[in-house]
């Protein structure tokens, strides 16, 4: 009798860890970050694409209701796929696209613009990508939506698609 | 002569206990990158990888040790930024209890049928 009860809680035990085991199996071994956050924007210096002014993120978010900060890089295939989408966006009026250069050659990024357009009301730099940590950014291109009190509402990872800009024009309506 | 030689003596102490705090900074640095998860190349640590994600990490990791901040300090601010999943070392909570529970209850009850058999083959 107890060695029936032994074994039914051994066959209980070993089969709740199978099927925890087992439904991991299943889930992706892939992390990705909350894209629904709530986040106050860290205070950072930057410099202006064009003028090499620097700029601090004060006089950068100022002025509008809505900001759409995005990451792009001109060796980054999939902001090239992006691009006709955010020069979309620059003519939503509510809000000011500013684009984060990340790591990038300014040569090879003016020349990326000038082939592609330039749909930034303007255009930072992060030429060593500590800008894009802290904003807990993980890659290019990354979209970020904030508002004007500086908090970051929506996140979108990899490249915009007709989706998400619905979604960035119903948030900033 | 013997100022410029004792002046010789504090420049090479100096030196060398600037090369020490350089090559201590080196050591922490990369036992924390090699703590924290490259979240470009999952698999990777930031020390063994050399996408953008991880080079930017490494700079940050440099600038905050700079700025005085210490190793559980780093460690939090990367949390804080991009979640618990960052680091090699989970926190024990609600979803990883079954992950530091495991290995202990799975020791017990071996050790329990282990020490029953032992018993009853003594009897």
């Amino acid at each position: 009798m107890k060695n029936k009860i032994i074994l039914s809680v051994l066959v209980l035990f070993f089969t709740f860890c199978f099927i925890v085991l087992y439904k991991g199996l299943n889930n992706s071994n892939i992390y990705v970050p909350e894209t629904k956050i709530e986040k106050t924007l860290i205070k950072f210096n930057s410099t202006d694409f064009y003028s090499g002014n620097k700029i601090s993120s004060d006089q950068i978010f100022v002025g509008s209701e809505y900001y759409v900060l995005n990451i792009w890089a001109s060796w980054c295939v999939p902001c090239r796929q992006e691009h006709p989408k955010l020069i979309k966006l620059s003519k939503n009026k509510s809000i000011k696209l500013i684009g984060l250069n990340y790591r990038d050659n300014p040569k090879n990024a003016k020349k990326f613009l000038n082939e592609f357009g330039d749909p930034y009301f303007m255009i930072i730099k992060d030429s060593k990508g500590m800008i894009s940590v802290d904003l807990a950014a993980i890659g290019v291109p990354e979209t970020f939506i904030i508002n004007k009190d500086k908090k970051i509402i929506k996140r979108f990872l990899g490249s915009l698609n007709e989706k998400s800009l619905n979604e960035i024009n119903l948030i900033t309506k | 002569m013997k100022l410029s030689a004792f002046l010789l003596i504090i420049l090479i102490i100096f030196n060398f206990t600037n090369l020490n705090s350089e090559e201590n900074n080196d050591k922490i640095k990369n036992k924390i990158s090699k703590n924290i998860r490259c979240l470009i190349c999952q698999g990777q640590s930031v020390y063994d990888s050399e996408s953008d994600f991880a080079v930017s990490i490494k700079l940050i990791i440099d600038k905050k040790l700079n700025e005085g901040l210490n190793e559980n300090e780093i460690y939090d601010f990367l949390k804080k930024q991009y979640g618990e999943w960052i680091t090699y070392d989970p926190e024990f909570n609600k979803k990883t209890f079954i992950l530091w529970i495991l290995p202990i209850l799975l020791f017990f009850i071996g050790g329990a049928i282990i020490l029953r058999k032992f018993i009853v083959q003594k009897l």
